[in-house]
């Protein structure tokens, strides 16, 4: 069995309340922080840990609290972005609603290293359900001193509070995050100023996934390098993966980067391999936003080695033969899976959620809908393929937030692997448009 | 005490050395270069949604994207994607590429491309022609040709006020109306509803932009979506005299421009520099109810640019300056069609036809007695 960090404790009957989470040892990384260590000590574990950014992004964390601004007379904030919204990526979700407290104590740990009195955990609005979790779980933790004023004693003081999202997968962006947060429309902004020097209320800030944040406890119990010992080069610790599609036993798994993609596709204590009866045609690796791959590059890279669960294992080879970790949102597709009909599907999405601020992307992301929809429905022509590239490559890059590249990336890596898909709903598209109907041609001959 | 200034921070925009201020930005400071010399006026990035005397505004449109080769002295790296220029602060030893790079004109293009799927080509019958940002952008940055063809989103036309009408089918959600009416105005009631292409903007239900400064919503608009009701359709821009004016104003600096067709102002607008802003935002009833000239002390003719269709009557390609770049491809990218005229690649003679044709322009311009 591999070694877990976050989900060590999480199938132990009731977790979820105070009683049992500190039977199980929860908590001591608090007494041990506010007792023990400096505000300076217990950001050196977490830059001693390596541990990088679970949102997607892959950010050393330790270096982002490090470039945090400190004037004086001004409060510092601790955002966790709890906003998981992209399609295929469900591990925040599953964490939050299983093991509450492990989040409310990495909240508390991290607030005190940033120096933050009130910390925000900002919730996707659509999961009341884990907002009323959450929310006991910080009445508990209050109640028994670890929320709260003077804590343990120690004199520092900290307010957490659950805020719900505004139903919009770009409040997930930070800034955007900031500015769903203080009250306003949930539109990304110009960077820089950066959240660390100019961030909500115009106060430093730092924003972390809730993965993230759910590391701190064990990395202040057994030290930065013992987190850094596990895992693969500059990929160090664990890592939550939520498996999607057509898998044998889709779900949440915590995985040491490192594990080879084969593996975790395969082996029984994870996803079980592909369904009975069908065999790996295409994959995600990390979440909707990522390129995705096809069967004949998922398990090896550009240089014939196993390709690894890990940040630059998956991305080895660039665009053309790789992909990236992301938020962990694995998402498999056999060969009764249309390539158009899901590249189309993620275009929808991200044509729905486009905030609208900046021209590419507002107008990109529905143009590029619109040509897959033709083409889906058999009414594409041939030169549309390149028209998506080309507008596909004239958004990337060049918006405010990377929505615009993660609306790209799909679907040109779409096109680059799976091209005669396209090309035969095109060219066939009676065959093509009926219900259920599968390219079987040259890609899985 | 001895005033001190700050020490000012060298950069090197389209290979020309510039000294500027800290805190200044790319786009300011190649709107440095233009004031020093009218004649690289062609060097400063377009801008649709940035307003410089509106605070926060740009980053949006992503017009003036521009390509840093080298970060700072300190760190010569260049930034790894093209930088929003209007907001992107200069550091020592910075080098900027903008019209020598063809991935940013290439970008550009694109950008036009963006803005027109939604932006209806009615000049001909649109109140802004002749004034709009997005007809010179386009024509001095966009392709011949769009490849867009899905339906379009249209819109009916609302009045909001006595005095404003919004045409949200011609609306490219520059944001600029909102800053305006955001930061100068109380009580904004207007904003941006939805998301993504299906953005609009709009007041709250049934409510009117009701306040001494709303006109000033007119003058930001880089496009026709939103325009004066006192003036929509009564004259065309290049019909009209501009007259710099003054009165005595109780609420705002009272320094405006008359736009004279015969002997009656038609419309009454703030003054605008080179760029297209206003100097100073004016009240609504400077510029919607003083429309006789003795309501206003006479200042003299406005300066027009020689290239503003204002002053040369019409659009021509010669008299826009283009980059060295896109003349050089157009070179290289010329494809002979078949008629009978000679065609020639050579860059020097393409340029020498350009400023000839423009001298007989200014000469032609002279003898029918327009004012330039």
């Amino acid at each position: 069995m591999a070694r877990k960090i976050l989900t060590e404790h999480i199938n132990v009957p009731g977790i979820e309340t105070f009683e049992v989470y500190r039977k199980q040892g929860g908590y001591a990384a608090v007494e041990k922080a506010i007792k023990t260590m400096s505000s300076e000590e217990v950001v050196e574990e977490a830059k001693k840990s390596g541990i990088r950014g679970r949102g997607g992004a892959g950010f050393p964390m330790g270096m982002k609290w490090g470039f945090l601004a400190k004037p004086e007379g001004i409060p510092r904030y601790l955002v966790c972005n709890a906003d998981e919204s992209e399609p295929g990526t469900f591990k925040d979700h599953h964490l939050m609603k299983s093991i509450p407290h492990l989040l409310i104590e990495g909240m508390i740990v991290s607030s005190y290293a940033l120096g933050a009195n009130k910390s925000f955990i900002y919730v996707r609005g659509e999961l009341m359900y884990v907002i009323r979790i959450l929310e006991k779980a910080i009445e508990e933790a209050k109640a028994n001193g670890f929320l709260g004023k003077n804590i343990l004693g120690s004199g520092y003081d900290l307010e957490l509070v659950v805020q719900p999202g505004g139903g919009a997968y770009i409040c997930g962006e930070e800034t955007a995050l900031l500015e769903s947060l203080e009250g306003k429309r949930g539109n990304p902004r110009n960077k820089p100023p950066f959240p660390a020097v100019k961030g909500l209320y115009q106060s430093p800030t730092v924003v972390n996934n809730v993965e993230s944040i759910a590391n701190m406890p064990w990395v202040i119990n057994n030290g930065g390098d013992a987190y850094a010992a596990i895992g693969i080069g500059r990929s160090t610790g664990t890592k939550l993966i939520s498996a999607s599609g057509h898998i044998q036993k889709p779900g949440v798994y915590e995985i040491e980067l490192g594990l080879s993609v084969d593996e975790f596709l395969n082996s029984d204590e994870y996803c079980g391999g592909i369904r009975k009866g069908h065999y790996l045609k295409a994959l995600v690796a990390g979440g909707s936003s990522v390129p995705i791959l096809p069967a004949h590059l998922i398990t090896k890279t550009a240089a014939g080695e196993d390709r690894l669960m890990s940040y630059e294992s998956l991305s080895d080879g660039g665009f053309a033969t790789g992909t990236m970790l992301g938020s962990g949102g694995f998402i498999v597709f056999d060969e009764t899976a249309c390539i158009v009909r899901n590249t189309w599907n993620f275009s929808r999405f991200y044509h729905h959620e486009s905030c609208g601020q900046c021209s590419p992307c507002r107008e990109g992301t529905g143009w590029m809908e619109k040509v897959l929809h033709r083409i889906e429905h058999g009414h594409g022509s041939m030169h549309d393929i390149d028209l998506l590239v080309d507008v596909a490559k004239k958004i990337e890059g060049n918006t405010i937030c990377p929505l615009g590249d993660a609306a790209a990336w799909p679907i040109a890596s779409a096109i680059r692997h799976f091209r005669e898909e396209f090309e035969w709903h095109i060219n066939s598209p009676k065959e093509a448009t009926q219900p259920g109907a599968v390219f079987m041609g040259a890609v899985l001959a | 005490m001895e005033e001190v200034k700050p020490q000012l921070i060298k950069i090197t925009f389209d290979g020309i050395e510039v000294e500027v201020e800290p805190g200044t930005t790319i786009m300011q400071a190649a709107r440095k270069i233009a004031e020093a010399d009218e004649s690289q006026g062609h060097l400063v990035p377009p801008a649709m949604c940035y307003y410089k005397p509106l605070p926060t505004s740009g980053g949006k449109c992503r017009a003036c994207l521009v390509r840093v080769a080298a970060g700072s002295a300190k760190d010569p790296r260049p930034m790894p994607k093209l930088v929003p220029s209007c907001i992107t602060q200069v550091q020592e030893g910075m080098i900027v590429e903008n019209t020598t790079n063809p991935a940013v004109l290439d970008t550009r293009k694109s950008i036009v491309e963006f803005l027109l799927i939604n932006h209806p080509l009615d000049c001909p019958v649109c109140d802004q022609a002749g004034e709009c940002h997005l007809q010179d952008f386009s024509f001095e940055h966009g392709s011949v040709k769009t490849r867009y063809e899905e339906d379009r989103r249209t819109f009916d036309k609302i009045d909001i006020g006595p005095f404003v009408q919004l045409h949200m089918t011609r609306c490219i959600l520059c944001y600029r109306c909102v800053y305006t009416a955001d930061q100068i105005t109380n009580k904004r009631v207007h904003g941006v509803m939805n998301r993504g292409d299906a953005s609009e903007i709009s007041t709250y239900i049934e409510k009117a932009i009701d306040n001494d400064f709303s006109g000033n919503v007119i003058d930001v608009c880089p496009v026709g979506a939103l325009t004066d009701k006192t003036y929509r359709f009564k004259s065309r821009v290049w019909f009209s005299k501009p007259e710099d004016a003054h009165c005595d104003c109780d609420k705002c600096s009272g320094k405006v421009t008359l736009w004279y067709r015969g002997d009656e102002v038609i419309r009454v607008t703030a003054r605008k520099n080179m760029w297209g802003e206003v100097n100073e935002f004016i009240c609504n009833k400077c510029r919607f109810e003083r429309k006789k000239t003795s309501d206003w002390v006479i200042e003299g003719p406005t300066k027009v640019k020689r290239s503003s269709v204002i002053s040369a009557n019409k659009y021509r390609k010669d008299l826009i300056a283009k980059p060295d770049f896109s003349l050089k491809l157009a070179a290289t990218q010329f494809k002979p069609i078949d008629d009978e005229r000679e065609y020639t690649t050579d860059i020097e003679t393409v340029r020498h036809q350009s400023i000839e044709n423009n001298d007989k322009a200014n000469h032609r311009s002279l003898l029918t007695g327009n004012r330039n």
